[in-house]
């Protein structure tokens, strides 16, 4: 009686459908639609392409600093896969395969990196928030738009992204917090890729997982292998579905790992052994999904060809819009307030007054700032 | 008109708000059962229930961050933080977030909120309870910077700063709260933020303040004109972000002299701002230099000490003073 262990009403549980060596759980397969068992693939390589080819455009001086998700596709995409367009979802800055897959387009994830606002307007129709820098600050707005979604009562959920590193902020514990209290339709989604820049996963917390910090909020916590698209399909559904119908939070870890530099401006070699990557690269979640999809005849060597000439062009024509694009330095007065006060009208004349004046010196007219004079940074 | 202190006032124009717009939300540490340490929610979570007068988890980051993502789903949230110096447990989510949201996205997502606090010293409270953080606030590009300084113009401004499509800092002057009763109208009226008034005219030496220093700046016109013959003229900006220029303009050109007095620390206070101002646009006006009587670039004392860390009206006739003995 005096000395007894207290059984918690909330469980941590880990989750694999689709092992790394292509052992499927057949009891735990999602039912989804070949059409979409498809485009699923094809977001996933359109990511790792848009990757490539912001990576090689950055070492080009075409791009500012980039941070590429490759070999966390699948963790991001199937959270995607299990919203409706009028969720929310709050990403952070390593979610590039979630927002292809919600209709962002390739060109304007090239603006934001290119250095341009533009980069944050979020297409019309979805309830999308843009990257977010600062580690675990977007897990407190992300629990107030499920606060929102709660008091209006209309059914919508919000998921919202943070990494491992982010689980050490005072922000990821305060949200979850709030969110458990107030039973929040609420999903935190943690990208645990194994490395905050050089610090590893180890040194991040001495919790043994981190799905189990779901535990001292009141909420469940699930394990999912991250690198599996269809354990993240299902784990998400269940919670999106628990959260839409009144059942409250839910914490995902997803165990991913970071294939490529935290960013442009990063080299792992000084932190991490090589050996290490290339373990990861053998459970690459787009190398096991692509297996899983030939297995059901939904892939081939001639799809996959398609795929990747479509894919191809889309970038071809992704890079022209952003490198077309022109912002007038002007505009960086519109939008501080609803109505600009007195100062920042008079601010804009003053710069507008000097531009001209330059320009005038220079005998051609103001040039607005393209993407292709990002400045080369490393 | 009802008399009322600046505690019933604000109380007033909240209660007006929610009355009106259902998507108005107040949330905040003790703002529910206990009505609010100093009882500005009296009487809500009574009539408008816990969905809307929400008591929260003590968590100033969160009470912040969480009223962006109710401001995201249409609710025009008013989150009360319990003392000034706790705001900078929310610091960076309104330095990262809630200011910069309209301009991240290009008006897409707006932050049509306010974050309300207790305000400055004067009223014997324990360290963190005293602070004047206006100039930290008013330096952020995005958020506007409110501090009534009576009961009326306080609920004035507070239904103001509720219906402003962009994020308010309101700050309740405490040793005002009960300082003293008001005529406030029935109906509900409203003030334009970033505009100051005239609380006293006067020829000689224009004094420009705000917040709780307006009653020591007026105590000082008094005395300046029963003792020195010096006619005052009090300017009580009510906003700092943004700054009424023209108005502290417009009357230093007159008066050719001006005090600027505040009690948050001199330093890259808004009195420094209010200086260069009229140095830019109203130098050659200037009879004398002008004088700033703030509180001292030291942490405020300990309440025992407070009092002569804050200016009184003694600092504010003698800097007056020395700007028309110039």
């Amino acid at each position: 009686m005096p000395r007894e262990v207290i059984h918690l009403p909330n469980r941590v549980e880990s989750l694999s459908v689709l092992s790394a060596e292509g052992q499927l759980d057949r009891d735990l397969e999602p039912e989804l639609e070949p059409a979409d068992l498809r485009r699923l693939y094809r977001t996933m390589l359109a990511s790792r392409r848009l990757d490539e080819r912001c990576l090689m455009m950055q070492r080009q001086g075409r791009m500012g600093t980039y941070g590429p998700s490759r070999g966390q596709e699948a963790a991001s995409l199937g959270v995607a896969y299990a919203l409706e367009p009028e969720d929310w979802m709050v990403p952070t800055f390593r979610e590039t395969a979630a927002i292809l897959w919600r209709g962002w387009p390739m060109y304007t994830w090239m603006l934001y990196w290119g250095g341009h606002e533009a980069g944050n307007v979020v297409p019309p129709g979805i309830n999308d928030l843009p990257v977010c820098v600062p580690i675990a600050s977007q897990c407190q707005y992300g629990m107030g738009i499920a606060w929102g979604c709660k008091l209006r009562g209309q059914g919508r959920v919000c998921v919202t992204f943070c990494g491992d590193g982010g689980t050490s902020e005072g922000d990821f514990h305060e949200s979850l917090n709030f969110a458990g209290v107030y039973q929040l339709p609420f999903i935190l989604v943690i990208q645990n890729n194994q490395w905050a820049i050089s610090i590893p996963r180890a040194r991040q917390t001495a919790s043994c997982t981190l799905a189990q910090k779901a535990l001292a909020y009141g909420m469940d916590g699930l394990q999912v292998d991250g690198n599996d698209l269809l354990a993240m399909i299902v784990a998400t559904r269940e919670a999106v579905e628990k959260a839409r119908t009144g059942g409250g939070p839910t914490l995902i870890e997803a165990v991913t790992y970071r294939l490529g530099v935290h960013t442009t401006a990063d080299d792992p070699k000084k932190y991490r052994k090589e050996e290490e990557v290339r373990e990861w690269e053998a459970r690459d979640p787009l190398i096991r999904y692509r297996a899983y999809l030939r297995k059901k005849d939904l892939l081939d060597e001639k799809i996959e060809k398609i795929m990747d000439e479509e894919i191809a062009a889309e970038l071809d024509e992704a890079v022209r819009l952003y490198e077309q694009y022109r912002f007038d330095p002007l505009e960086f007065f519109d939008h501080m307030y609803a109505e600009p006060t007195p100062d920042l009208r008079a601010q804009k004349a003053e710069l507008a007054a000097y531009l001209q004046s330059r320009a005038a010196a220079r005998g051609g007219v103001p040039a607005a700032t393209s993407s292709s004079s990002a400045p080369a940074v490393r | 008109m009802p008399l009322l202190t600046m505690v019933k006032a604000l109380n007033l124009a909240l209660a007006e708000a929610m009355r009106e717009n259902p998507n108005v939300l107040v949330l905040g540490q003790d703002v529910g059962q206990d009505e609010g340490v100093f009882r500005v929610t009296e009487g809500l979570l009574q009539e408008f229930g816990p969905n809307r007068c929400i008591d929260t988890p003590l968590a100033e980051a969160a009470i912040v961050g969480g009223g962006i993502g109710l401001a995201f789903t249409g609710f025009l949230p008013v989150c009360e933080i319990q003392f000034d110096g706790f705001s900078f447990q929310a610091f960076h989510q309104v330095e990262n977030h809630v200011r910069r949201f309209r301009n991240r996205t290009r008006g897409r997502y707006t932050c049509p909120m306010v974050i309300r606090m207790p305000y400055g010293g004067g009223i014997r409270a324990v360290e963190h309870h005293s602070e004047a953080p206006e100039a930290t606030y008013a330096h952020l590009a995005g958020l506007k910077v409110v501090i009534p300084s009576g009961p009326r113009n306080a609920r004035a401004l507070l239904r103001a700063a509720i219906y402003d499509p962009d994020p308010v800092i309101f700050f309740e002057p405490k040793a005002v709260y009960r300082a003293f009763r008001e005529e406030v109208p029935e109906t509900p009226e409203t003030m334009p933020i970033g505009k100051g008034v005239v609380a006293r005219p006067g020829t000689d030496v224009t004094i420009i303040t705000y917040g709780a220093m307006v009653r020591v700046a007026l105590e000082a016109a008094e005395e300046l004109a029963d003792e020195y013959h010096v006619d005052a003229e009090v300017l009580d900006l009510l906003s700092v972000a943004p700054l009424d220029a023209e108005l502290i303009n417009q009357s230093v050109r007159r008066t050719g002299r001006a005090v600027v007095v505040h009690e948050a620390p001199r330093h890259c206070g808004v009195g420094a701002e209010i200086v260069a101002r009229i140095v830019e646009d109203s130098l050659l006006y200037l009879e004398a230099p002008v004088k700033r009587v703030t509180g001292f670039d030291t942490i405020i004392p300990y309440f025992q000490n407070e009092l002569t860390y804050l200016p009184d009206p003694g600092r504010v006739v003698r800097a007056a003073l020395e700007t028309v003995r110039f």
